[in-house]
């Protein structure tokens, strides 16, 4: 009887935790299996951006974003102000 | 056109071989042609589920070789006309099959069947690469378990890149077979359900076999499931995992709503 009423009062489900923490490690793990792609493309855009406007390359952020049907390619780069094509390398301002 | 079927899961004791049985034996029933071939090298089990462990003289590594002809390799089925049985060799080094040998197998085995059912090893090893290398299409064998989840999204990406189909930038189609379910301890929350596992999974629905004695019973008289017992929830499952498989619409009916229209009937009389 006591044990009846702990399990009734006690019972706590567990499947939610399970989803949550499967997200969780997938998002990570999904994410690491692309790391190699993202490696490329960090590569590929910074030096297309390069060769027209001086660019650090901390401030380039590449990102792959996984979806149901399709996965989500992220590219934030950080410029500097640009003024009236202030920021041009200057073969390219000519 | 023959169908390279890959039955695969990443992690060992979910159900590959009770499927790749039970889906084989199922479709030939329809009176297609189909192959089933393990690749497990060293621990090969598919015979045994199928009921031929003594029957095996020459299997795919001797064939991969050369040492035997397919035809003296292949175990017609006993039960079911169109179904045969392509061993792996118990006494070999899992590194004895190569990807030429499996491939030139396949070739011929895709001359002469309708479906060809490969059931891969557990593992990411040599045995399971090779056994989703030349597939067209993947069934992703799946417990409602963490682990088990886990394993099977490791593998979905194994599919979509390391496969002759994903290297030539063709789309490998994929399934989830969700086995050994129970609907009632995913209703009280006590399991993934389903929709957990196809949120988590995103590869659409094959089938959902519920947990069941007759898989064991299937096993321990050596008949796949689908041809045992046909009122078993098991064998109906697959049934239709099978018949989804060869194309027809088959309503997928969720074990919670079955026992649910269940129970209303039982209301119902009782009232």
């Amino acid at each position: 009887m006591m044990m009846n009423i702990f399990s009734a009062f006690g019972h706590r489900s567990s499947a939610p935790l399970a989803r949550e923490r499967l997200k969780i490690l997938l998002t990570h793990e999904r994410r690491s299996g692309s790391q190699e792609l993202v490696a490329v493309l960090h590569r590929a855009v910074l030096e297309a951006i390069a060769k027209h406007i001086d660019i650090d390359p901390d401030k380039v952020d590449i990102e792959i974003r996984h979806r149901d049907t399709f996965s989500l390619l992220e590219i934030n780069l950080e410029l500097p102000t640009i003024v009236h094509g202030s920021a041009l390398k200057p073969q390219q301002a000519a | 056109m023959a169908k390279v079927v890959v039955v695969t899961s990443g992690k060992g004791g979910v159900g590959k071989t009770t499927t790749t049985a039970a889906l084989g034996a199922a479709l030939a029933q329809t009176g297609d042609k189909v192959a089933v071939v393990d690749f497990d090298v060293g621990l090969r089990n598919l015979d045994l589920v199928m009921g031929a462990e003594r029957r095996v003289v020459f299997d795919l590594i001797n064939v991969a070789r050369g040492e035997a002809n397919l035809s003296q390799a292949l175990i017609r089925d006993r039960r079911v006309d169109s179904l045969y049985l392509l061993a792996a060799s118990q006494t070999r080094d899992k590194d004895a099959l190569t990807e030429e040998g499996v491939a030139a197998v396949i070739l011929q085995l895709r001359e002469r069947f309708d479906w060809i059912i490969c059931d891969s090893p557990a593992g990411i090893e040599r045995g399971a690469t090779l056994a989703m290398r030349f597939a067209d299409l993947a069934i992703v064998v799946t417990n409602p378990e963490v682990s088990s989840v886990r394993d099977s999204d490791r593998i979905i990406g194994l599919l979509d890149s390391k496969t002759v189909k994903a290297e030539r930038g063709e789309r490998m189609e994929k399934f989830l077979l969700l086995t050994r379910y129970d609907a009632a301890r995913a209703a009280r929350g006590d399991m993934l359900s389903v929709e957990d596992v196809l949120d988590i999974l995103s590869i659409p629905l094959l089938g959902i076999v519920p947990e069941s004695r007759d898989v064991l019973r299937a096993s321990n008289i050596g008949a796949p499931v689908s041809i045992g017992n046909l009122a078993s929830p098991a064998a109906i499952a697959y049934i239709d995992a099978a018949r989804r498989l060869g194309g027809v619409p088959v309503p997928l009916v969720r074990p919670e709503e079955r026992k649910s229209l269940f129970g209303r009937f039982f209301t119902r009389r009782a009232a």
